[in-house]
């Protein structure tokens, strides 16, 4: 037990240094649970699987698509470059160029958030609420690779402050942080992360790429590829082992390459101009340009798997909001009244964030709804309006994220009139029981009377 | 269909609290507990649902030039909106007195106040400015109440849910129903942008 006595040894005083003692508290508790006995108010509850055990099992279960999404971060700026059109080609360069895009994202993403954690802790008092954990382990995963760190940065504090601390912290939230901050960029810098390639002339979905500064001046739009002394530190790692380097960047953009999503194909010509760029078994396996984490399905679903198996993920929510979409996109591909309404309805789910917001947003179980049947009425309805939205709104690409939103607010309602339906449906049958013992006990008087 | 449309429109996509932020203080006031919501939401559907078309046919044959005086009388549209919706608000509180005194009881003042409940003006005005025929005015006064409805219900239960969270002591309260307005105003726009009348040729 080195361990703990090393950790006993370098505890803080509480009362001289709140804060660095909250910040013990937190890395304390991930090795050992406390010792202390809760002795006044609140439930006594002892059970292994606490919030911070509850939380790493999500994490867990994003670990394939982190791999997978640094892997298809490197994939898609070769494609780009011409290069290495395997996915398995080059693979040390494809996980090195990701690993350089996705560590500062990630590293921002929890520092900004546990601080802002830590100090709110530290504020009030109390132990560290570990939620910030899945949510900053979901938030490198729904952004582009390329977006700006401070532009993060602003998104996770508004997220974090207004949507969640606001609230009273950990439990609290009304709507899901980590779509808070995505809706947060995608309505404030709209640019930066739903760009129509065609509009902007940016590629936002694929990273690494720059305008040509003396072209631009010029007048003429050449992007170049971008490498800085991180590259130059995995070239030199690479030199050793005498394989394929970055070399030293400026290469132009394939001519005629769009960093176009599915989607976004889609909904310009249908699902014929969406298989004229990738073909199905492409898109479901996900070396497409997207957000980091959401393309590859298969590994999404076992990421469900895993949390329906261990109990952490609500299949309920999971299954209905599965089939609202497919119930919508049935009934819309039925209508047919635009090019993206005929693409057929099971290829829906090939394109886009589906499965990523079914497994890991939809499922958080502070903002949805906590009764059983309010569950399926949940996933039901996010299937149905994320499905409106990504087919008949042309202002947004995808409707996941923004469904969800819409739901979580209308998911204390739906819990309020389950919970009320369940009281009034159990009055009236305690007083059908009533009625009846009554008219038993008066039938049971006649018959004494008779006696 | 077009009716359908003008409906799902008013109620979802402009919603009249998320979109336009009107009937705001009811809105906030009224959205404590879930059933005297609910009552206020139904009551101001059914005074949207009657004025509307009432003011429309007031502003189409009273107060237009080619209507029965004859003469441009819609300088007149406001104080005549307002009485119209005035006196309905009247029927409204009466019968809501008669028939359920503890909804009456717990509506408060906010029962009246839904004369000035800008909401309802506003779509009396929306109506003549977006020139709406009649059938469209019914259909735009039941869904803009719907939408008004839905939002301060959905609000209401979440302002009970919150009870029971650690909120600041400095936001409790109003504080926390402008912030939450505002997040529902966020998630809202999810349906903002979609037109129905492109889809139905």
């Amino acid at each position: 037990m080195a361990l703990i006595d090393f950790f006993k040894k370098i505890e803080p005083d509480k009362k001289k240094s709140p804060l660095l003692h909250t910040v013990y508290d937190g890395f304390f508790t991930i090795f050992y649970t406390p010792d202390e006995v809760t002795t006044d108010g609140g439930v006594h509850m002892r059970d292994g699987m606490d919030l911070k055990r509850l939380m790493i099992h999500v994490v867990i279960a994003l670990q394939l698509a982190y791999i997978f999404g640094t892997i298809n971060i490197g994939h898609q700026h070769f494609q780009a470059l011409g290069l290495y059109p395997g996915f398995l080609e080059a693979l040390h360069l494809k996980l090195a160029y990701g690993l350089i895009k996705l560590l500062p994202i990630f590293i921002v993403s929890n520092v900004v958030g546990l601080a802002i954690e830590f100090w709110y802790a530290a504020k009030k008092g109390h132990a560290i609420e570990e939620g910030y954990l899945v949510t900053g382990a979901l938030i490198p995963l729904i952004v582009p690779p390329d977006i700006p760190l401070w532009i993060l940065t602003m998104s996770i504090f508004f997220a974090v402050v207004i949507g969640k601390e606001a609230f009273g912290g950990t439990g609290m939230n009304i709507l899901n942080i980590a779509l808070l901050s995505r809706v947060f960029i995608f309505f404030a810098y709209p640019t930066e992360i739903a760009g129509d390639t065609m509009q902007t002339g940016k590629e936002v979905w694929v990273a690494g790429f720059e305008y040509d500064a003396a072209a631009l001046a010029e007048g003429v739009r050449v992007q170049v590829s971008q490498y800085g002394w991180a590259h130059g530190f995995f070239d030199w790692i690479f030199g050793w082992f005498d394989t394929t380097t970055f070399g030293s960047g400026g290469d132009r953009m394939v001519d005629g390459f769009t960093g176009a999503t599915p989607l976004g194909l889609a909904a310009k010509g249908g699902w014929e101009a969406v298989t004229a760029v990738y073909s199905p078994q492409q898109m479901w396996w996900g070396g497409i340009p997207g957000s980091i984490g959401e393309t590859c399905k298969p590994f999404i679903i076992a990421g469900a798997l895993l949390l329906v198996a261990i109990g952490v993920g609500s299949w309920r929510i999971m299954l209905s909001m599965l089939i609202g979409a497919a119930v919508t996109a049935i009934a819309l591909s039925a209508w047919g009244a635009t090019p993206f309404m005929e693409v057929p309805w099971y290829y829906q789910f090939y394109m886009g964030s589906f499965f990523f917001a079914m497994a890991f947003m939809a499922t958080d179980p502070v903002t949805a709804t906590s009764t059983q049947t309010g569950k399926w009425v949940y996933g039901f309805f996010i299937g149905m309006v994320g499905m409106i939205i990504r087919v008949m709104n042309p202002a947004y690409p995808e409707g996941w994220m923004l469904a969800i939103l819409f739901m979580n607010v209308f998911a204390p309602l739906i819990d309020h009139y389950v919970v009320e339906g369940n009281v009034s449906r159990r009055l009236a049958r305690a007083k059908k029981k009533k009625v009846l013992t009554v008219a038993a006990e008066s039938s049971e008087a006649v018959q004494e009377l008779n006696h | 269909m077009e009716l359908f449309n003008t409906f799902i429109k008013t109620a979802f996509v402009e919603n009249l609290v998320l979109a336009y932020f009107l009937g705001m203080c009811s809105f906030l006031a009224v959205s404590k507990s879930v059933k005297t919501a609910f009552g206020l939401g139904l009551a101001v559907i059914f005074v949207l649902g009657i004025t509307m078309p009432i003011n429309w046919l007031i502003s189409e044959y009273l107060l237009s030039e080619n209507g029965l005086i004859g003469m441009d009388l819609t300088f007149l549209r406001f104080i005549l909106f307002i009485a119209v919706i005035a006196s309905m608000v009247q029927l409204v509180e009466m019968i809501i007195e008669k028939s359920s005194p503890a909804l009456y009881n717990s509506l408060g003042i906010f029962l009246p106040l839904i004369t000035v409940n800008c909401a309802i003006l506003g779509g009396s005005l929306f109506m003549v400015s977006r020139e709406l025929d009649f059938a469209n005015s019914v259909a735009f006064g039941l869904g803009g109440g719907f939408g008004w409805f839905l939002a301060i219900i959905a609000l209401a239960a979440i302002r009970e849910k919150l009870q029971y969270s650690n909120v600041p002591p400095a936001l409790r309260g109003l504080g926390m129903a402008f912030i939450l307005t505002g997040l529902m105003g966020l998630a809202f726009m999810s349906l903002m942008g979609i037109d129905p009348s492109i889809y139905t040729k």
